[in-house]
């Protein structure tokens, strides 16, 4: 089906049902209970893991397939958010003007930074696309543009929204005054059921990204899949030996940066289609520098990874940072108090606003131990489990395994 | 002409941090082969050195004063720091003033030791994984430095002033000839300028007349070989990143007067650094002092009011825009060797 072979179909049918179902599965506790906390079923935290999903998808098919670091994919973030919000101020709140142009505005950038980029590799890219990134965000943040053209391009520091003055010439006198897909209000919820204590939000914001980003994945999965993601993954092995056997690898590295930057400018799209607010700080390299972050703690190069470390970051930048230190002593209360204390005292660094904290050091820990990320992790798990009987008697002197790195991942 | 050397004057204090980061970070690349993205955040230890031995030289003790009554009528209290109770009044408050050229010497055992402990307990285990890999995992001990350092310091920055001798500015044109007043240069960033100088004339002559520093060099151009004449050569280049760290490390130490030290003040100067290492030319020395120094110039050029009116906001892009052009038309940097860092 799809054109995938059949493992490939079941796998994606099933990312599509855990999509669709998400806010029941991350809504497991009941409302009022202790736990209720951990809870992340709430729309804006799910829009998010489903827009850095999009975003952490794209920088894979870059670095996950080439090997190439960017620094710098954040300003195509920037860029796509920009874009939707010229269109609200211009056309009206209908998010289906603002989407292709900013896949397509992003992918124009893209293009211009790759021809320059791209004519280096390693850490010289690493540098350009910061300096590109960097760049972009110092002339969106002080509105730079905006001085040459004598309008506000971005509109400084405060960020680009909309005001009662723009034109908006295509907004009609029923139409609602806030993001909307022919109608479809973003922040509504469509159905609210409380079913037994346990409270589920069904929002429209959240599904409109949730089918986006399934189709996301969907090409991504096919991209992989195909000769042309094959050949991504040859330059990433060895780029030398591709030009040496009189192959041109430009143009490949080009159309994966170009996608990429695509599929960031859309994320920033849908980020703005949420909430109509687009801001400087979106570009700035430590942005860029946290989709590194979910790609790799998730698995750079699998399918599922980037997807997966993009959730658990923000998760855990959302609930593992309200965690403060009555809910602790909550926890810990059934221990003798001078033990609760000393645990609570240990713990605090690592929770509420150090969580960052524990995000480097779970980075860390990552990158040393674990190359191929937390879908590594889970597949020696599983492995674990199975207890694979052949490996059993193989000889590690005479079969040595080829040890993978986080910039050499060859697997899914 | 005044104003063209104030504007060089302006560029050299900021273009001496760029300088001795990227020193540090080209001496480490240059040794070990690994790109130490945390970099930055050793600068800002060393900056936190200086605070924290301001903050030991500052402990007090607090004595009620019953001469002295607050306007409840309470006794007094009186704080006096440890070190003036030690040393008489004069030659304590001096020592507090002056802990900003004391923390060198406080910093560099601290920073020296925080090196060797980074390359032995971490660095030494990714030699041989990739460059993004290296890149990595010091972008991820970058995030942790910066986060213990802010638990411990809080958010905001902290100001640590220089000693009173120092504050204030001079007259720098009336020394070289110019008119009275036409070159106002603060007396710190002078001296940072000065210090800087030393530290890199001294990592300088370390590598060039020394043994020790004869055998580095030799290592960085044939790690193997030199390994294989019976000379222990990973120990000798852990000494050099030891010494890395602490020249990243004095570099911050002595910046804090001239701005507050916060914790994300790493990450700010690493990112420039960075571009300031592949502009002067990956594992070049000489490139990289220079390419700080000149950046560092050129930035200030460009926030001249008349630069600034033709083109609106070039300072703040201008060091990025050399990096682009200087690296499309010299792959190599502007004194990069061949065949270092080109897969």
């Amino acid at each position: 089906m799809f054109g995938l072979s059949k493992t490939d179909t079941r796998f994606l049918l099933i990312v599509i049902c855990l999509t669709l179902a998400t806010p029941i599965l991350l809504q497991p506790f009941p409302e009022g209970s202790g736990l209720a906390q951990f809870n992340a079923g709430y729309p804006d935290l799910m829009q998010r893991f489903a827009i850095f999903g999009i975003f952490a998808i794209g920088f894979n098919i870059l670095f996950g397939l080439t090997g190439y670091l960017s620094f710098g994919h954040a300003a195509f973030l920037g860029v796509g958010s920009y874009s939707v919000v010229w269109m609200y101020k211009l056309l009206d709140y209908n998010v289906l003007w603002g989407l292709p142009l900013a896949i397509v505005v992003s992918g124009v950038f893209a293009l211009l930074i790759g021809i320059v980029s791209l004519r280096r590799t390693g850490i010289y890219f690493s540098i350009l696309t910061l300096a590109f990134a960097q760049m972009m965000f110092v002339i969106s943040y002080s509105d730079l543009l905006g001085r040459f053209v004598g309008t506000s391009i971005t509109n400084g520091e405060t960020g680009l929204q909309v005001y009662t003055s723009d034109p908006q010439v295509l907004l009609g006198a029923t139409e609602p005054n806030v993001p909307h897909l022919f109608g479809i209000v973003m922040r509504e919820n469509f159905w609210q059921p409380n079913i037994g204590g346990w409270e589920f939000t069904f929002n429209n914001g959240y599904y409109f990204c949730a089918v986006i980003a399934i189709l996301a994945f969907y090409l991504s999965l096919r991209i992989f899949r195909s000769p042309f993601g094959m050949m991504l993954r040859a330059i990433k092995t060895n780029q030398t030996r591709l030009n040496y056997t009189g192959l041109n690898t430009r143009p490949y590295t080009m159309a994966a940066f170009v996608i990429s930057g695509m599929y960031a400018g859309l994320a920033g799209g849908l980020l703005a289609a949420m909430d109509p607010l687009a801001g400087a700080e979106r570009m700035q390299w430590t942005a860029s520098g946290e989709v590194v972050l979910m790609t790799i703690l998730g698995g750079a190069g699998t399918l599922m990874g980037p997807v997966l470390g993009a959730g658990f970051i923000k998760y855990f930048e959302n609930i593992f940072s309200k965690i403060n230190d009555n809910v602790l002593h909550g926890w810990f209360a059934w221990m003798p108090d001078g033990l609760e204390d000393f645990i609570v005292t240990i713990l605090h660094p690592f929770v509420g606003k150090g969580w960052h904290l524990t995000l480097g050091i779970l980075f860390m820990l990552v990158v040393i131990f674990l190359p191929g990320g937390l879908v590594e992790g889970g597949s020696r798990i599983m492995h674990f489990i199975k207890r694979d009987r052949k490996a059993k008697g193989r000889d590690p002197e005479h079969h040595p395994e080829h040890i993978a790195y986080v910039a050499e991942k060859e697997e899914f | 002409m005044d104003a063209i050397l104030l504007q060089v004057l302006n560029g050299l204090d900021k273009g001496s941090a760029y300088a001795l980061i990227a020193l540090g970070l080209t001496l480490i690349f240059g040794t070990l082969g690994v790109v130490n993205f945390a970099h930055g955040a050793l600068f800002m230890i060393g900056a936190f050195c200086a605070v924290t031995l301001s903050r030991i030289l500052s402990f007090s003790f607090e004595v009620l004063d019953e001469t002295q009554k607050d306007f409840l009528g309470n006794p007094l209290k009186v704080k006096t720091p440890y070190v003036e109770s030690w040393f008489g009044p004069e030659v304590g408050a001096s020592i507090i003033d002056w802990a900003v050229p004391l923390a060198i010497l406080f910093s560099i055992p601290i920073m020296v030791a925080f090196g060797f402990i980074m390359e032995r307990g971490l660095i030494k285990h990714f030699y041989k994984r990739p460059h993004a890999d290296q890149i990595l995992v010091t972008f991820g001990l970058a995030i942790v430095l910066q986060e213990v350092i802010k638990y411990f310091y809080g958010a905001n920055p902290i100001p640590t002033p220089a000693p009173d001798a120092f504050k204030g500015s001079f007259d720098f044109g009336l020394l070289i000839g110019f008119a009275e007043n036409a070159i106002i240069y603060p007396y710190w960033r002078m001296i940072y300028f000065v210090f800087s100088l030393l530290v890199i004339g001294g990592v300088f002559a370390f590598l060039q007349f020394t043994t020790f520093g004869m055998v580095v060099r030799a290592g960085m151009a044939d790690r193997e070989t030199v390994g294989l004449l019976g000379i222990n050569i990973d120990r000798r280049f852990t000494i050099m990143f030891g010494v890395a760290a602490a020249v990243a490390g004095l570099a911050g130490v002595m910046y804090t007067p001239i701005n507050s030290p916060n914790y994300h003040m790493g990450m700010d100067f690493l990112v420039l650094s960075f571009v300031v290492v592949v502009v002067g030319g990956m594992g070049s020395l000489p490139g990289a002092v220079l390419a700080g120094f000149m950046l560092g110039i050129l930035e200030s050029f460009a926030s001249m009011n008349q630069i600034k009116s033709i083109i609106p906001g070039i300072d703040q892009i201008i060091i990025y825009l050399i990096a682009i052009i200087i690296l499309l038309t010299r792959p190599r940097g502007l004194m990069g060797r061949k065949g270092v860092m080109e897969e």
